[in-house]
């Protein structure tokens, strides 16, 4: 088993219990927005998906490489822009009569 | 002292984006700082993206940007969607990350290819077979919650052993190729099993399932990432998959709750099964109905009003009349909340998002769990277009095929009042008897017209 194996092992654990803690918290009010908001997150892929394509190693590993770098750019665009644009409708009473 | 160099610094990179996850998560807890979350969140995610264009293993760019500008431009659109259309993006998203996964798993294995050693194969292997599969499942779900596919559960006799064998050759020719690498014609078979299963995956299931498939298919997305994350050796994805997974696994539980059903069920048994057995017992019970006019009058009376919004008043289009029935009981005196099932809508949260776009003020949305003890100090709790939430045969019915879910309380209010067009059955087929209780008005009509209404009488104008 390599030793690479191991230490991301590690980190997945402590990152999904921490995980686990924090999103337990986040109120059900925003569970639309916690949702697009990982996903805005989890399209950190990109940057694999940049050192793939920006290799070039061979045509096949780039161009599948670009594909990716669109569809999760386009996440991370899309997610975070969804997010914001959700959570600037949620108002308090006062707020609201303020509008 | 000797210089960082450049890989280190993008590690450096790397490991503050992952802090700035967590605390953009851990800022989403509240709709006070829940702004600042969303900000960080842009900024690790930005920070981490120009990092790596500065990567030495990166030798051209023009493509690259290119298919950035792309993204980008492929992006925007999809965050721009109106509100009622955040399940279907959502879906879609799942859909491009495991696709995203999916590919760089494929490209890393043709790179390598035929020479990948035993536990890398395996790695790659699970994480193109998940990655695959969540991207079909996620594309159907999609197309199902856009109405372009049927929305009914598709399903046929033997499904779970097909669905389970598709599954298994999927795995078998993973090991198949961890043990023979030279089989590199397996691959694509893989993938293509896999495609195949994540459609079969998500046919069968549909309606009321929606917001708990879409949570699974979210935390299979992460775990997909986190995966990658293990093949790359990349810490970074490794703790945007965890979280992104392990939120979707957190939402599949609290949607499983709510609907009182468990995984595996939710997953092989589609509620178009159950249904047959319910339907046969409808005898005809009289209902007693009311007028807009008559209907105004009993809430003009009231102190405390619970209305209880379903996706039905979403796809009236009628969240913005409830407002203005909002505004017309609050300016007279009248306290209004809105009760929250955790299935309303069609993904977890849609129906805070519906209303809270509508200017409903969030701290009038009260979850399921809060509000439940106020229904008998409520005057008139009102049913906007939810049906199968409010069924008091979830509690005492043992026979009826939702018994057991955990429900809104609204028959405990001194009155009921109910949107309804008719007295057809709800999505799930399952007939309703708060309907025919003493207590309960009907109140026939499209959600907003009928609303518009009730605001028109309130205001006093009637229009005679």
């Amino acid at each position: 088993m390599p030793a690479d194996f191991i230490s991301s092992l590690f980190v997945f654990i402590l990152a999904a219990f921490l995980g686990f803690e924090v999103i337990k918290r986040v109120s059900p009010l925003l569970h639309t927005p916690l949702m697009s908001l990982t996903n805005a997150l989890d399209a950190i892929v990109v940057v694999a998906a940049i050192i793939i394509a920006g290799r070039a190693e061979t045509r096949l590993s780039t161009i599948l490489g670009l594909i990716a770098v669109a569809a999760s750019f386009s996440n991370m665009v899309g997610g975070f822009l969804i997010t914001d644009r959700m959570l600037g409708m949620f108002k308090t009473g006062k707020a609201v009569k303020k509008s | 002292m000797t210089a960082f160099t450049a890989q280190q610094l993008i590690d450096f990179t790397y490991i503050v984006a992952a802090i700035g996850f967590i605390l953009a998560l851990k800022w989403l807890s509240s709709p006070v700082t829940a702004m600042r979350g969303v900000l960080i969140g842009e900024i690790a995610s930005g920070m981490a993206v120009l990092a790596t264009l500065f990567d030495p293993q990166v030798t051209q760019y023009k493509w690259v940007i290119i298919a950035l500008v792309v993204g980008a431009a492929i992006g925007v659109p999809l965050g721009m969607v109106k509100m009622t259309a955040v399940p279907q993006r959502t879906a879609l998203s799942h859909a491009f990350g495991a696709l995203s996964a999916a590919l760089i798993g494929i490209a890393e294995y043709y790179v390598a290819a035929p020479n990948v050693p035993k536990f890398e194969m395996a790695e790659i292997g699970l994480e193109v077979i998940i990655g695959s599969l969540t991207f079909t499942g996620s594309l159907i779900a999609a197309g199902k919650l856009q109405e372009i596919l049927r929305q009914r559960p598709i399903v046929y006799k033997g499904q779970n052993l097909v669905s389970l064998s598709i599954l298994s050759a999927a795995i078998i020719l993973m090991l198949i190729l961890v043990v023979h690498p030279e089989y590199t014609y397996l691959f694509p078979v893989m993938i293509g099993v896999a495609l195949v299963f994540g459609i079969m995956l998500v046919m069968p299931i549909g309606g009321a399932d929606m917001p708990t498939v879409i949570s699974l298919l979210n935390s299979y997305a992460g775990f997909s990432a986190a995966l990658l994350g293990f093949v790359l050796n990349s810490k970074v994805l490794v703790v945007a998959g965890a979280l992104d997974g392990a939120s979707g696994f957190i939402l599949s539980v609290i949607m499983c709750k709510a609907m009182n059903r468990s995984f595996t069920n939710v997953l092989f048994g589609a509620f178009g099964q159950v249904q047959a057995s319910a339907a046969g017992v409808t005898e005809e019970r009289t209902v007693r109905s009311a007028s807009a006019e008559e209907a105004a009058a009993i809430l003009a009376a009231a102190n405390k009003v619970v209305v209880v919004p379903g996706y039905g008043m979403a796809v009236a289009q009628a969240q913005h009349k409830v407002r203005e029935l909002f505004d017309g009981l609050t300016k007279k005196g009248i306290d209004v909340k809105f009760a929250i099932h955790p299935v309303a809508g069609r993904m977890p949260g849609h129906m805070n998002v519906l209303l809270a776009e509508a200017d409903i003020p969030y701290d009038k949305l009260v979850d399921m769990d809060d509000i439940n003890g106020e229904f008998p100090q409520t005057d008139v709790a009102l049913i906007i277009g939810a049906n199968d939430v409010t069924n008091p045969a979830a509690r005492t019915d043992t026979a009826s095929p939702i018994y057991g879910m955990p429900i809104l309380d609204v028959d405990k209010a001194r009155t009921v009042m109910v949107i309804k067009r008719s007295m057809a059955v709800g999505f799930a087929g399952i007939d309703n008897p708060l309907y025919y209780l003493d207590r309960t008005l009907m109140l026939f009509g499209d959600a907003k017209g009928f609303v518009g209404n009730l605001v028109r009488e309130l205001s006093g104008g009637g229009g005679h």
